[in-house]
């Protein structure tokens, strides 16, 4: 029934048709590539859900944090000596370097959520101002981070930096998995679960909890709020620094000022359709959404659609679960 | 302390991932054969000279021209934004053609003027009604995008002046029914067709993938390209402007054991897609019309660029020793892709402006009935702007610059 659906389909150009023979046949590597990209959209999207949980506000400066972190490997890189060629170096001098680059990304992300947070949002919240103007504000913060990068870097794109030539690892149904996709996957859970039990575990994943369930109340309980905001923030700069050594591994000439842009609001998407301030949700939606996009363009046929396809089923998402799929909040989490 | 912990392991579990990453690099080398492509790579010898027309008009006149103060050329189009540096090589030639004429011409000194459209559709409409309001200026040299093109030709259409595209190659432009729109070069009626037979027959291509972006320049060219192409073709994908990852698409490509890419678009988007393509283990040729056909594809995309041709309605600047030294001492820097485009069209107008065109109206009529050569190729428009006489060239990338092979598609 289904299948005579499909096929009953227009196939013309300018109508949408199914192609479902090339879901079929790109199934796998489909999988692996949106499970690569979900895990980068996942831990950015860590960072809004953090802030969101504690503050209630959508830091849309977030994107921004990543993009600085992109430039700081790009710089880091590039000084050493790393360039748009995959490096002819020791196991041991790769693995140190891209170590330094993600050491250094985490420090200048973090640095830039922290600035962000006393510049931008600190006053603010001193003044009590209600919650549109920090979304204005944080949409401020966001350009003005952009174009002061267009304005020392210019509008074009970094020219790449290569880290190391994706390897074939093994081959699932005749599809392979390189090494490349396996390190962004596997680093970026393992940093995702780290984080996880960070919030559920430590005395300061405590107070965050704490502070976003009823700040006041943590506060008479004796939690600095003041610190627990910067701590979020600085948590939220270090994955975004992390996953900026992943994205500009997997996309070595993706350094460009609007390059964070279009990659945050889908990490922000990934974070609502998880369920925003719920950190496992953050992980569920960034992979859901990576997968999504991935099937939904090559089911619809091209790549124009894989936003479309990622918003709609966000949209749909909603309307059925409107808290997202996990949903409750980070204060509430059991985690 | 817990804190410590979680540090800890956040370090190790970078380490590891990177310990994995790179005993990968080293062992995995000469397993990549599975997925790879048919077909290797065909090399065509670069070309080392061109001729130029003997009787090519030059900027600098007879040295006799006389103007008033406020004669001002214009260029409209993209100073800034993702793919400025097409606009960049196209002013720096207008540039130049305009201090030879004023060196020239001791009684003309023509003005000059920018106008950035960051070569956005939807921000040209600003810039270019500044332009025609602008009473000195009589003539203008742009826009050079297809989408900014069709965007705002009503408005150079209203107010009467004359325009030469030195780059907009989208063949609907002249459809339009506008007086005033002159296209400097060949159009992608003409690209289209010649790139499809230089990929089937130079460069051997039995099937052929075709990429396209959304732009009117990527979808008008990926439609004549594709129509050439015949049973050549094995199937094509469309991809958006500012996409930088394009796995899906790479991994139909595979599938379709394509032994060529034509990616019909820019090279914003073209350099991270080839790239992607070559470290996906693509062996084949990878095809660009003009919107690639820049430095900044071989800067972004690296070795991979290594597997890449362009077609291009443009003349190769560069071996044209007096232009090319001549440019070079102006912009500190080679003669880009429509260089050469953007110095003629200005020669095209300012040889107007000393015989006396010196009006809107004027330079118009001018332009409609020249028939001269420049340095780059003859010069005659039919009624709707079209050039009569096109050619296209074909280049490749050659240890990390674009050098010409030769004309193609004839």
């Amino acid at each position: 029934m289904l299948s005579s659906l499909l096929t009953s389909m227009p196939m013309d150009n300018d109508w949408i048709s199914f192609d479902v023979v090339a879901l079929g046949q790109n199934f796998w590597s489909a999988t692996f590539d949106g499970l690569t990209f979900g895990s980068i959209y996942a831990l950015v999207a860590l960072g809004y859900t953090l802030v969101y949980g504690v503050l209630n506000l959508i830091n849309f400066a977030h994107s921004e944090v990543f993009i600085i972190g992109c430039y700081a490997v790009f710089f880091t890189l590039s000084g050493l000596g790393f360039g748009p060629n995959a490096p002819h170096l020791s196991l041991a001098a790769i693995v140190l370097n891209l170590l330094l680059a993600l050491i250094i990304a985490m420090i200048a992300s973090a640095l830039t959520a922290f600035l962000v947070e006393r510049i931008a949002y600190k006053p603010l919240r001193k003044r009590n101002a209600p919650r549109l103007v920090f979304l204005i504000t944080a949409i401020g913060v966001s350009f003005t981070i952009q174009y002061i990068i267009r304005l020392i870097r210019g509008p074009n794109a970094e020219p790449a930096v290569t880290m190391f030539k994706p390897t074939p690892i093994f081959d699932v149904f005749g599809t392979i998995v390189d090494s490349q996709q396996l390190v962004i996957v596997i680093a970026a859970v393992i940093m995702m679960v780290a984080t996880e039990r960070f919030i559920s575990k430590s005395r300061t994943g405590r107070g965050i909890r704490a502070v976003a369930q009823d700040p006041d109340t943590a506060t008479l309980m004796g939690v600095n709020k003041e610190r627990i905001i910067i701590i979020t923030f600085v948590i939220g700069g270090i994955l975004a620094g992390a996953a900026a050594l992943f994205y500009v591994m997997k996309i070595p000439s993706g350094v460009q000022y609007t390059g964070g842009f279009v990659l945050g609001i889908k990490a922000f998407a990934a974070a609502v359709l998880g369920g925003i301030g719920n950190v496992r949700g953050a992980l569920l939606g960034g992979l859901l959404l990576g997968l999504i996009g991935n099937y939904g363009q090559i089911l619809l046929g091209n790549s124009q659609w894989t936003d479309v396809v990622a918003f709609m089923v966000l949209v749909l998402v909603l309307l059925v679960r409107p808290e997202g799929i996990l949903g409750t909040s980070l204060g509430r989490s059991k985690a | 302390m817990y804190r410590k912990k979680v540090v800890t392991t956040l370090a190790i579990a970078a380490t590891l991932g990177m310990l994995m990453s790179s005993c990968a690099n080293q062992a995995g080398t000469g397993t990549s054969s599975d997925t790879a492509a048919a077909g290797g790579k065909v090399d065509i010898p670069a070309l080392t000279k061109i001729d130029t027309p003997a009787n090519a008009v030059l900027p600098k006149g007879d040295g006799n021209a006389t103007c008033p103060a406020t004669t001002t050329l214009a260029y409209a189009g993209a100073e800034t934004g993702p793919n400025a540096q097409l606009g960049i090589n196209i002013f720096n030639g207008i540039q130049l053609a305009i201090n030879e004429h004023n060196a020239a011409n001791a009684g003309c000194q023509v003005q000059f003027k920018k106008f950035d459209t960051e070569g956005d559709p939807s921000k040209a409409t600003g810039p270019v009604t500044q332009v025609t309001t602008e009473p000195g200026i009589i003539g203008v040299v742009g826009l050079p995008f297809s989408g900014e093109s069709k965007a705002t030709g009503n408005i150079f259409e209203q107010a009467k002046l004359v325009h030469i595209t030195p780059a907009a190659t989208n063949p609907t432009l002249t459809d339009n029914g506008w007086t005033t729109f002159f296209r400097g070069l060949g159009n992608d009626a003409v690209q289209g067709p010649a790139a499809a037979k230089f990929m089937t027959g130079k460069l051997g291509a039995k099937k052929v993938y075709i990429v396209q972006d959304d732009s009117d320049y990527g979808i008008g060219l990926g439609k004549t390209t594709s129509d050439g192409l015949g049973s050549a073709l094995v199937g094509t994908d469309k991809v958006t402007t500012g996409q930088k990852d394009f796995s899906a698409v790479i991994s139909k490509i595979m599938n379709s054991k394509a032994d060529a890419v034509f990616y019909s678009g820019y090279y914003a988007e073209g350099a991270p897609f080839d790239q992607q393509l070559v470290s996906k283990g693509f062996t084949g040729t990878f095809v660009g019309p003009d919107g690639l056909k820049d430095d900044q594809f071989i800067k972004q995309a690296g070795d991979s660029s290594n597997n890449a041709y362009f077609t291009c309605p443009c003349i190769p600047g560069e071996l044209i020793p007096s232009f090319e030294s001549a440019y070079k001492t102006l912009a500190n820097a080679e003669p880009g892709t429509y260089s050469i485009e953007g110095y003629d069209a200005a020669t095209v107008l300012l040889a107007g402006i000393d015989a006396g065109k010196q009006s809107r109206a004027d330079l118009l009529s001018w332009v409609k009935s020249y028939d001269k050569d420049g340095l780059s190729k003859h010069y005659k428009w039919n009624d709707k702007g079209e050039l009569q006489a096109p050619t296209v060239y074909g280049y490749k990338v050659e240890n990390g610059k674009i050098v010409p092979v030769g004309a193609i598609g004839e």
